[in-house]
């Protein structure tokens, strides 16, 4: 049994029962999903969780649909590793990363849709559907094969070759449309108007996808032993998985999970490609003004972010900062992240590792704090990204001779980059 | 003529129908015309100033019209202006 209220209007709080239903019909402001926390507060204890699923499911109390059988392929409870070395380069103190390269299909997007899959199952729903930017897409074609559900995934044409194939290889209908993802978006949405049998995860049960990003909070918080983070820097591509970070700290707290109030400082990270949040927070508006996106980092390159407002609303309350990087400081995040921790980022990870380290070189963020970043895709995705940047170190003979030539030129390159 | 396209959401104003035909030379006259028609679409999605609503989203074609020149846009005829709701996606 869920502890879900009903789903409540962000912008004029008109309330509605807890069905297929995004925006509010009046204002068309976003629906957010209501809980009765006190109940939630009964029932939810530590040890429960622990003793739960290593997955998000562990966290179901707090999420918005109850199910004894989720449409799961073990999303979540990702490892957050402790990052000395990064730390030691950029000059941080406590530094972790939340390695959600680790999911099923290699990124976070597998946490919302885990969530809206179940609850579209549960409203009725046989055909689920999506527009993505490209991990949206892996995890909502696998997500339904393995509900037994239909699939309909929009796509922009240009995407990188292994988010087509690992959206297509799952059998389900791929449409990739010549546009942008921003014109992607606006088909969906349209579209949703003319198929209400279809599950839109991000358009029509959005409000129930979204709740799935709390889960990256809880797990960070008990992971850290039961206690929140000083510091949490975040991608935005919609802006949805940043304020739900936020709602997911100030949650376990409201559910006596948490013994101190958090004060959580949240920070966005942006390519400069497509940076209409950061632009805002730069130039201190509340404002969000949609741009043409051109960045490599395609996973986030949504021009005219739906959650851009409250993203920019959480970061400035939470007294964080929101920046954007280029595309070279986006190779080079993900190449110091490999480096040095052995963890292989798609290029939006670039843009988190990249911003950590500006926001560090700023002096926003302290060595004194105790630092999370978000890396939430895996690189395999992106290759095409670091395809004249890194390869073998030299192509060479099947001799010793040749080897040892390599290594001896290669050494002689070393010397001469270190001096 | 130009075509708009109904949301879902606002269908109830417009007896169900999700495509209705207007006359104007801006977007803002076109809207302001669906008004006239259809009693109840200027309190939805225009703002107390007289804006866009933050959520409402209004495309000429395939452009976002806060790319063009918002409601001043000029519209000619057999152009198609969809009116969606702008919280999708990500």
């Amino acid at each position: 049994m869920d502890f879900v209220s009903g789903l409540r209007c962000r912008e004029c709080g008109r309330t509605y029962p807890a069905e297929a239903l995004h925006v509010c019909d009046f204002c068309f402001g976003p629906l957010e999903v209501t809980y009765d926390y006190e109940r939630v507060a009964a029932s939810i204890s530590r040890e429960r969780i622990e003793a739960g699923p290593r997955s998000i499911w562990r966290y179901a109390d707090l999420l918005p649909v109850a199910d004894a059988a989720p449409v799961d392929l073990g999303a979540g409870f990702t490892p957050l590793v402790r990052a000395d070395r990064l730390a030691a380069e950029l000059g941080l103190g406590e530094l972790w990363i939340k390695d959600d390269t680790a999911n099923p299909t290699g990124s976070f997007k597998d946490r919302v849709v885990s969530v809206a899959l179940t609850k579209a199952r549960q409203l009725g729903f046989k055909i689920a559907a999506c527009a993505s930017t490209g991990n949206l897409a892996n995890s909502v074609a696998a997500h339904a094969a393995r509900a037994g559900m239909e699939s309909v995934v929009l796509i922009p044409h240009d995407l990188e070759r292994a988010k087509v194939t690992m959206t297509s290889v799952y059998g389900g209908r791929v449409f990739a449309v010549e546009g942008s993802y921003d014109d992607v978006n606006r088909l969906c949405a349209e579209l949703t108007s003319e198929q209400p049998e279809w599950a839109f995860v991000n358009v029509n049960v959005r409000t129930y996808y979204a709740e799935g990003s709390k889960t990256l909070a809880f797990e960070v918080a008990e992971q850290l032993g039961w206690r929140a983070p000083d510091h949490v820097v975040v991608p935005i591509g919609s802006g949805s998985q940043l304020t739900k970070v936020a709602k997911g700290f100030q949650e376990l707290y409201q559910v006596g999970l948490l013994d101190e109030e958090p004060s959580v400082r949240v920070s966005g990270a942006q390519a400069e490609g497509c940076s209409p949040v950061a632009t805002a927070f730069a130039e201190g508006t509340d404002v969000i003004r949609p741009v043409k996106p051109n960045t490599i980092a395609k996973s986030l390159a949504i021009g005219n972010p739906a959650d851009g407002w409250y993203a920019l609303d959480t970061i400035k309350r939470s007294g964080g900062a929101c920046t954007a990087v280029t595309d070279a400081e986006i190779l080079d995040g993900i190449r110091l992240l490999a480096r040095t921790e052995g963890i292989f980022a798609e290029t939006a990870g670039g843009v988190t590792i990249a911003t950590l380290a500006k926001l560090t070189a700023e002096g926003v963020i302290r060595s004194d704090e105790r630092v999370v970043a978000m890396v939430t895709g895996h690189g395999l995705k992106t290759v095409e990204a670091l395809t004249d940047v890194v390869g073998p170190t030299a192509t060479i003979a099947p001799t010793l001779d040749s080897f040892a030539e390599a290594m001896a030129a290669d050494a002689a390159t070393i010397q001469r980059s270190s001096k | 003529m130009i075509k708009v396209r109904i949301p879902a959401q606002l269908r109830t104003l417009t007896g169900g129908v999700g495509e209705v035909a207007i006359e104007g030379s801006t977007v803002g006259e076109v809207l302001k015309g669906l008004d006239a028609t259809h009693a109840g679409f200027a309190e939805r999605i225009f703002d107390a100033d007289g804006g866009l609503r933050r959520f409402v989203n209004v495309f000429l074609d395939e452009e976002d019209v806060r790319f063009l020149d918002g409601l001043a846009t000029p519209v000619t005829d057999g152009q198609t202006l969809s009116i969606v709701p702008a919280v999708a996606g990500g």
